[in-house]
């Protein structure tokens, strides 16, 4: 029962009245972003990064983790509501959500996503605490050969099987792992692509590169795709209270949504679109009110995909803290803000920072709770924030933005590389390439190669050594046959269809 | 299918598929340019940016060939035209708080740099968004400054206020 023990500490660490601050900092902040469209966890723990400077990391990574849980929860108040989902996961949300508020029923849905996420989160978190002792005794048996396997698996599946077009999620990876190269190579001291200019030595700062993609960019594709007087709020309509049937209705969802987001977010190669669109598509087949989906809005098809996302996101937490494998653009960022603390994540970590992990897994269950006060009671407060005008919104953001970059640092290669990769972030949004691979790209881009080059100094320059060993020769395996099984698939069916 | 037809090669993706290829023959021309040190010849420093440009290389060819099929947009999402105009006054704003960051601080290039966005967005009243804007960049920049203790570019504003900190302070 070492998960036991340690939630036990875990809850002295975080119930502590400072930790409780942060979280509850974390959680506000969290779900005030997530309503806003055009904010998103991975850009706020990015402009954050500069606290990991001045607070110990156990309260940075109680208030990061309040922020990636309360963005779900707030997410999906905006698309219920505005029926513009700000983030991939939560379209299926909209979906169903939104018809539901059309039809008066805002009330019902804001409801069954809020308690969904709390339920999925709950569940979530207790899996998370374990089951990660367990992947960590599984894990301590890994060398570099499978780390850098590991990643390999990492890079494919977030890049070329979650996305539209394994050949633009590619793209923009090997963008990202190239990004993640500037600099001067620790383990030879040579500086590569930095083009002489001295600012570029220690490599770009990963804050730049998020805040230019997810802020600046994406500000400067809304500029140019907006339309005043477009985007409709929903009133807030009908009850918050739930009735009898409507909790009959939620319960099954919720569990099912769970069971789908838990597991898929905890392998290492994440995502939550998945869970989402298979928890919507089994409520649209086991539901007795079939009648009501894409009409009036079923509460089933707001209930699972809501625990699907929620239970995802904690999964997602399960490979970043027993592998150091972030499969999320946010969890890459955290993954930046550990290595800022000079902390590795992985399988030593539940040994070296007991308090850290258990304290964050703590504060996670009580993030959760105050999300629930914060979204269902308060939730009048979050729908004001929706009548904030775009145009000082967005201006507001290239501000922010600008102070988080230019702020640190005070240099203007730094703004002017936040502001370049800012219109390499728009040409991306306009022309469909995911931006998340960047992030991930760039931050284990690295690390792959420390693996790879260790891997190689143990096999004295062996290359066969990835596919010697078995661990390392089956994720290898894995990762090109997710790549490569969908196109061979697709051939053979085309021949069939011709024949 | 007609309106592929019509679109014979689609020009967006075209560039964008260039602008990729270029990319990786430069990357892979600073890779080649690192000097190796001959004990590390085993796995030295250019092997893990030589993969990257190759990669670039490989998949930007492949958005060639796409974009010259006609691209891999839906023709819904080609016909729609960005707003060049609101496009333009982002990247103004952007510009301008570059070159005034410096020379006039942090707050009067914060406000240059909202109002240029808000007009962007379709705002017209500037006189309201400039004072928006500086409340807002001064709220920023003193929650910033103080909390962090990051000295953030200050201008003539920010030492007014800095000024009238210390007066009221030192009564």
């Amino acid at each position: 029962m070492e998960g036991f023990n340690g939630l036990m500490m875990g809850f002295g660490i975080a119930l502590t009245p400072m930790n409780l601050l942060w979280c509850l900092v974390g959680t506000t902040l969290g779900t005030a972003i997530g309503v806003l469209p055009g904010l998103g966890p991975a850009l706020t723990i990015a402009l954050l990064l500069p606290i990991t400077f001045k607070v110990e990391p156990t309260s940075a990574f109680i208030l990061f983790a309040g922020i990636y849980y309360g963005a779900m929860y707030g997410g999906s108040t905006t698309s219920i509501l505005l029926n513009t989902p700000g983030e991939s996961a939560s379209i299926v949300t909209s979906m169903e959500g939104n018809k539901m508020a059309r039809n008066g029923r805002a009330g019902a849905a804001l409801a069954t996503a809020a308690i969904g996420s709390f339920v999925a989160g709950t569940i979530g978190t207790l899996g998370i605490a374990f089951l990660a002792p367990f992947v960590v005794d599984w894990a301590l048996k890994f060398g570099p050969a499978e780390y850098f396997a590991l990643m390999v698996l990492a890079f494919t599946t977030v890049s070329a099987v979650l996305g539209n077009s394994a050949v633009r999620g590619l793209t923009a990876l090997f963008f990202g792992i190239w990004l993640g190269m500037i600099g001067i190579d620790l383990q030879t001291g040579q500086a590569r692509f930095t083009f002489g200019v001295q600012e570029l030595f220690d490599g770009i700062n990963v804050i730049v590169v998020a805040v230019g993609l997810f802020a600046v960019g994406e500000t400067l594709y809304n500029a140019a795709t907006y339309k005043e007087g477009e985007t409709k709020i929903t009133p807030l309509k009908g009850s918050l209270m739930m009735t009898k049937l409507e909790w009959k209705r939620s319960i099954g969802p919720w569990l099912r949504g769970t069971a789908f987001g838990f597991p898929i977010g905890a392998m290492p190669a994440g995502g939550a679109e998945i869970p989402t669109f298979l928890s919507y598509y089994a409520e649209k087949k086991l539901t007795k009110y079939p009648e009501e989906f894409g009409t009036v809005g079923a509460i089933e098809g707001v209930a699972g995909p809501e625990a699907a996302n929620n239970a995802s996101a904690a999964g997602v937490l399960v490979p970043m803290l027993t592998l150091g494998l972030p499969t999320s653009a946010t969890a890459a960022i955290m993954l930046s803000a550990f290595q800022s603390y000079g902390i590795n994540p992985g399988p030593l970590l539940l040994q070296t920072q007991p308090a850290l992990v258990w304290g964050l897994i703590a504060s996670l269950f009580i993030g959760n709770v105050m999300l629930l006060v914060l979204n269902l009671p308060l939730i009048g407060l979050w729908v004001k924030m929706l009548n904030i005008p775009a145009p000082q919104l967005y201006a507001g953001i290239l501000v922010f933005a600008t102070i988080g970059t230019y702020g640190i640092s005070q240099s203007y290669i730094d703004l002017i590389l936040l502001y370049a990769i800012g219109i390499v972030g728009y040409l991306m949004r306009r022309y469909d390439f995911p931006t998340a691979p960047v992030i991930i790209g760039m931050i284990l881009g690295p690390l792959a190669e420390q693996n790879f080059r260790q891997a190689m100094t143990i096999s004295a320059g062996d290359w066969t050594v990835f596919f010697t060993r078995p661990l390392s020769l089956t994720i290898i395996v894995i990762s090109v046959l997710l790549v490569v099984a969908p196109k061979l698939y697709g051939m053979v069916k085309a021949r069939q269809a011709v024949a | 299918m007609r309106g592929r037809a019509e679109a014979g090669l689609a020009k967006g993706e075209l560039t964008v598929a260039l602008g990729v290829v270029a990319l990786a023959f430069v990357v892979l021309w600073q890779a080649w340019s690192i000097p190796v040190s001959p004990i590390y010849a085993k796995v030295g420093p250019t092997l893990v940016p030589i993969m990257a440009g190759l990669g670039l290389l490989v998949f930007g060819l492949a958005l060639l060939v796409s974009a010259l099929r006609g691209g891999w947009q839906p023709d819904e999402e080609k016909a729609v035209m960005p707003d060049r105009r609101a496009l333009g006054w982002v990247l103004a704003g952007l510009a301008l708080n570059v070159l005034t960051i410096g020379p006039l601080g942090f707050t009067l290039a914060s406000i240059l740099l909202f109002v240029c966005v808000t007009r962007g967005f379709g705002s017209r009243n500037m006189l309201r968004d400039a004072w928006i804007g500086a409340v807002f960049a001064l709220i920023a920049y003193l929650g910033f400054a103080k909390t962090l203790n990051i000295n953030i570019g200050s201008g003539v504003i920010e030492n007014g206020v800095e000024w009238v900190i210390t007066m009221v302070r030192g009564r």
